[in-house]
């Protein structure tokens, strides 16, 4: 329990997606210019990260992993090399479930998301998280908490970052730092408050 | 069959002008993670070509037969396949730097400038412009990548290529090496800088302001 507490902390703040490891930053620059759709963005995060991650655990130690297949008698085969296509495939299926649940369930929720689902499928971050998963061997509850954790990171920074962006909106900066360039001044400042979240470390 | 200059322009556009980092704001998430040292930089660089200009010329070549409802499906098939191979190749022959690539190389997948090239040129061009444009892109995000890995590498360990260039202070030498240049932050300020020299040096990328000051005269 103390463990899976301190995965789900380490990986909202010390392994923050966006910030320290540069994952999803398309999204992540592309949508923060307003505080509405970044919260949007957040939220569609959360839910995609902490639905696919453990999927894609459960369909990598049941079908993917060396030696899967040995109560078939066939303990030779080796089939981690799939693990990118099959990935892609369960993220793409599920973003695309998701926002048909949503249109029929929950046509207000949808309507504020909907235009972000469909991007999602391309989205590093999400990927990233489930190609994590599998190089440090994470099993499904810890997939689960891992997930959710990193979905809620990126929702926390993006929505931080969207916020000092709507009040930059009246700053009179140079002209070839407008936009691009002072959102990435931004990131790298913030990435440098989350460095120091590393140095918490465990007791 | 375009005459050459077309193809030429294909081929110059991305570099600078319409570079896929600074400018189309595509594939930022690699281009920031892999360069904290030049190899690792240059393997990136050559291996998002690579896959670019495949996956545009297995797309271009299909391009007839993709139903467009399930274009996007199909495409990133592709390229998966594609990026599967170069992650085999690369764990054969350099698993050192695969090690130090960790999912980086697997991320290509999801890398926006390949499905954006692919779902924007590829998919309404032969194959042969197709490549070319891919071509231009995949050197114009490798120019990125070299420049902030050298910078990086460079001040971060007075090192390029491994080979010491800035000898250092604890074995002898004169140069402290910036500790900063190693960790996250700098990867997004190094960038940053280079959108900031590159719009200053053509003015006509820079964007508009979102808002205008108020046209009050001054002094009241």
């Amino acid at each position: 329990m103390q463990d899976l507490a301190t995965l789900f902390v380490r990986a909202i703040f010390v392994e923050n997606m966006p910030l320290t490891f540069f994952l999803g930053l398309c999204t992540f620059l592309a949508l923060s210019r307003r505080l509405e759709s970044a919260i949007g963005l957040g939220l569609a995060m959360i839910a995609v990260m902490g639905i696919t991650v453990p999927l894609n655990q459960l369909i990598y130690t049941a079908v993917l992993a060396p030696g899967a297949w040995s109560w078939a008698g066939m303990p030779e085969i080796d089939l981690s090399y799939l693990n990118l296509i099959a990935f892609i495939g369960l993220i793409a299926g599920t973003v695309q479930m998701l926002e048909m649940l949503l249109e029929r369930f929950a046509p207000s929720v949808h309507a504020s998301l909907g235009v972000f689902l469909p991007l999602l499928t391309v989205q590093c971050a999400i990927l990233g998280g489930s190609l994590f998963m599998v190089e440090r061997r994470y099993d499904t509850p810890e997939a689960l908490v891992f997930g959710l954790g990193s979905g809620v990171g990126f929702a926390l920074a993006v929505a931080m970052l969207a916020a000092v962006r709507t009040r930059l909106a009246y700053a009179d900066l140079p002209a070839g730092l407008r936009g691009l360039g002072i959102t990435f001044l931004l990131a790298g400042m913030m990435s440098l408050g989350f460095a120091s979240f590393s140095q918490m470390g465990a007791p | 069959m375009p005459p050459r200059p077309a193809l030429l322009r294909t081929l110059k556009g991305p570099l600078v002008e319409g570079n896929p980092v600074t400018v189309q704001i595509l594939g930022i998430c690699s281009a920031l993670a892999v360069t904290t040292s030049l190899d690792t930089a240059v393997t990136m660089a050559v291996s998002l070509t690579v896959v670019l200009v495949l996956s545009a010329a297995v797309v271009s070549l299909i391009r007839r037969h993709i139903p467009n409802a399930i274009r996007l499906i199909v495409q990133i098939v592709i390229v998966a396949s594609m990026v599967i191979v170069i992650d085999q190749i690369l764990q054969a022959w350099f698993f050192e730097i695969s090690l130090r690539l960790s999912v980086f190389v697997g991320l290509i997948t999801t890398n926006c400038i390949v499905l954006g090239r692919t779902e924007s040129f590829a998919r309404q061009n032969p194959p042969l412009p197709a490549m070319v444009d891919a071509l231009g892109n995949g050197l114009g995000y490798s120019a990125v990548l070299i420049v902030i890995g050298a910078i990086r590498e460079l001040f971060g360990a007075g090192t390029l290529f491994g080979l010491t260039v800035l000898p250092l202070a604890e074995e002898g030498g004169w140069f402290t090496p910036l500790n900063l240049m190693r960790l996250a932050p700098s990867a997004f300020f190094l960038l940053g800088g280079l959108v900031w020299a590159l719009r200053s040096a053509l003015p006509d990328q820079a964007e508009p302001p979102e808002t205008l000051p108020p046209d009050v005269p001054e002094g009241r």
